[in-house]
């Protein structure tokens, strides 16, 4: 028995080395002065911790991590707002045919986005916000409506109908309700949302390259990529930038997690 | 006229008219213009919305371009080691898991937490652990297996990993005889070497998810379950593979579906750890989309290749959907 044990401990061990493997890199090379770091030398610990290339990564992405929390804080608010209204009128205001909207609404979450990237550039120009942060917001409440739908929705159908029937009765409407009853009720659910919808728009990268061409203007992931695929750029800076682009959502992971796996199994449509 | 009586008996509805308006434009009317502008001749800057002549030709100019060809190659390559090495792994770690154990919790988040990055810092970091002369390689020769080929009078092995233009265990040869028409491929149908560096990352990245949905699985077998089994006088082994992964199996297909969905459009990680690849070795229908309409300006191609992922993936997602919900309702 113990013999078994041992195994077990020796392979999870050894899993946890090789899933470490690439936040070691990023992080002790990113510790690294730029005189000292060396791809020949990318496995070996710094001689002496530096932290120039975080200065020097910070000093060319903080424009674009303000970039990226000014883009994530709206779209990830706005769109959970919809979907917990969505979802409220999908659970407990059914109607004919709720459910076929329902599912063609759903739809949305599934599509590669390629197939609407060009019609969607042609209609941000149209309204004047291509390139824009506000547009890249809208692109992303719009292209998140489905999922938070979905979490919220699931998220009621779990609220007995006798709640909403007693407000009925009390003569709330059903906005009242919704406002009165269900939202007071709706924090953990918010919470999924919110991580889920961090999560996925901090770490956009299509719609954030090609909704804004110009790099000043660009979200933190699209300036790494720029940052990485640069010669001119030492490479302790290009870890030190991956570390900063990674610590908001490693952070609000290793903060929530609990509510980001919920996110996960909603995500994924277990009802 | 819109009669206020059907409105009040159906509030709910304009509850949801402003998201279901959005999503008629963005969603359905976004793709069906993109199914319009692959039939058009537009593939310079100015626009050009006159119909192509004959109609389908810039989908049968794509097919025949030996790039998208090695990109449908490339998807399909990419999905079996992605979804075979994940899934596999994902399963390993969840059932190494499912016992009490100190650290349990810590495990499982560990293990989880690649699934919070992004693809882009993913790919920036694999790019270099895969570098072909200090990374990864590194430890064939520090394990000794360079050494124990070389002895053996073999080559040492130092893959070129996402630089090298190999195509291994290549079937054309196979194809020629079995299709008809088979000789005339013109790209190489095997395992692109500088694809594995990219599937390998995208495990690392989504086995975690794929342990966290069978752990949830797993927390739904009750106790009678496994015990009945040990009283048959299964072993730990026999337990797992004749009772308990058969039992997860709806928990597979919806994980394989996920992940399916994630193959098939996969785009930034390739983006940040190759791009397009040597003789277009790692080119995914993601790339070549985002190229044909933000570099090439071929945009009748750009779209016409969307199309093409559009229903490859519904392929998949139409009948999972369709199957959830008819499951839901009863």
């Amino acid at each position: 028995m113990s013999l078994k044990r041992g195994i077990l401990w020796f392979t999870l061990g050894f899993a946890l080395i090789l899933y470490a493997l690439p936040v070691y890199v990023m992080t002790i090379n990113g510790f690294k002065d730029a005189s000292s770091v060396s791809l020949a030398t990318m496995w070996q610990l710094p001689g002496r911790a530096s932290l120039g290339g975080f200065a020097e990564a910070w000093a060319m992405l903080s424009p674009n991590l303000r970039n990226s929390l000014v883009m994530v804080i709206p779209a990830a608010l706005l769109s959970s707002i919809i979907g917990a209204l969505n979802g409220y009128v999908f659970s407990k205001w059914r109607f004919r045919g709720s459910e076929v909207l329902f599912a063609l609404l759903l739809f949305g979450f599934f599509i590669p986005y390629q197939a609407i990237l060009l019609p969607l550039v042609r209609f941000l120009q149209w309204i004047s916000v291509y390139g824009t942060l506000p547009g890249l917001v809208l692109t992303h409440v719009v292209y998140g409506i489905s999922v938070t739908t979905l979490i919220f929705r699931n998220f009621y159908v779990n609220i007995p109908g006798s709640i909403v029937e007693a407000a009925t009765v009390d003569g709330a409407g059903m906005v009242e309700t919704f406002w009165r009853v269900m939202l007071p009720l709706s924090l953990p659910a918010f919470a999924v949302t919110l991580i889920f919808q961090f999560t996925n728009i901090w770490n956009d990268f299509l719609f954030g390259i090609t909704v804004v061409p110009n790099p000043r203007a660009q979200p933190v992931t699209i300036a790494l990529n720029n940052l990485s695929g640069s010669f001119s750029v030492d490479w302790n800076v290009v870890m030190a930038g991956a570390v900063i682009a990674a610590l908001p959502t490693a952070v609000v992971y290793i903060g929530l997690g609990k509510f980001f796996v919920r996110g996960l199994v909603s995500g994924a449509i277990k009802a | 006229m819109v009669n206020p009586h059907w409105l009040v008996r159906n509030k709910g509805l304009l509850f949801l008219l402003p998201s279901l308006l959005l999503t008629a434009i963005f969603v359905y009317g976004f793709i069906g213009t993109s199914f319009f502008y692959s039939l058009t001749n537009w593939r310079t800057l100015a626009v050009d919305l006159s119909l192509r002549d004959p109609l389908w030709q810039t989908y049968t100019d794509m097919l025949a371009m030996p790039r998208f060809q090695a990109d449908l190659r490339n998807t399909l390559v990419f999905t079996v080691l992605f979804i075979g090495l994940a899934v596999g792994i994902g399963l390993g770690l969840a059932i190494l898991l499912d016992r009490q154990i100190a650290g349990r919790g810590f495990f499982r988040s560990a293990f989880l937490f690649p699934y919070a990055l992004s693809f882009i810092v993913t790919g920036v970091v694999w790019r270099w652990i895969f570098n072909p002369e200090t990374g990864i390689n590194l430890f064939f020769d520090i394990l000794g297996i360079n050494q124990v080929l070389e002895s053996a009078g073999m080559r040492p092995l130092s893959p070129g990993w996402t630089t090298d233009p190999e195509v291994v265990l290549s079937v054309n040869q196979v194809l020629a005889h079995a299709l008809p028409g088979g000789a005339t491929f013109q790209i190489e149908w095997g395992i692109p070497v500088a694809l594995i560096p990219i599937a390998i990352a995208a495990t690392w990245q989504l086995s975690g998810f794929v342990m966290a949905m069978y752990l949830g699985g797993l927390g739904g077998i009750s106790r009678q379950v496994r015990d009945a089994a040990r009283i048959d006088g299964a072993g730990e082994f026999r337990m797992y593979r004749s009772v308990i992964i058969p039992m997860l199996t709806p928990i597979t297909i919806s994980t394989a579906i996920i992940l399916l969905h994630v193959s098939l459009k996969i785009f930034d990680l390739v983006f940040a750890m190759s791009g397009v690849g040597p003789g277009f070795a790692t080119d995914v229908p993601a790339i070549f989309v985002f190229e044909m309409m933000f570099k090439a300006a071929r945009y009748n191609l750009g779209a016409a290749a969307s199309i093409v992922m559009l229903i490859a993936s519904c392929l998949i997602i139409v009948p999972y959907l369709v199957h959830t919900f008819r499951s839901r309702e009863t």
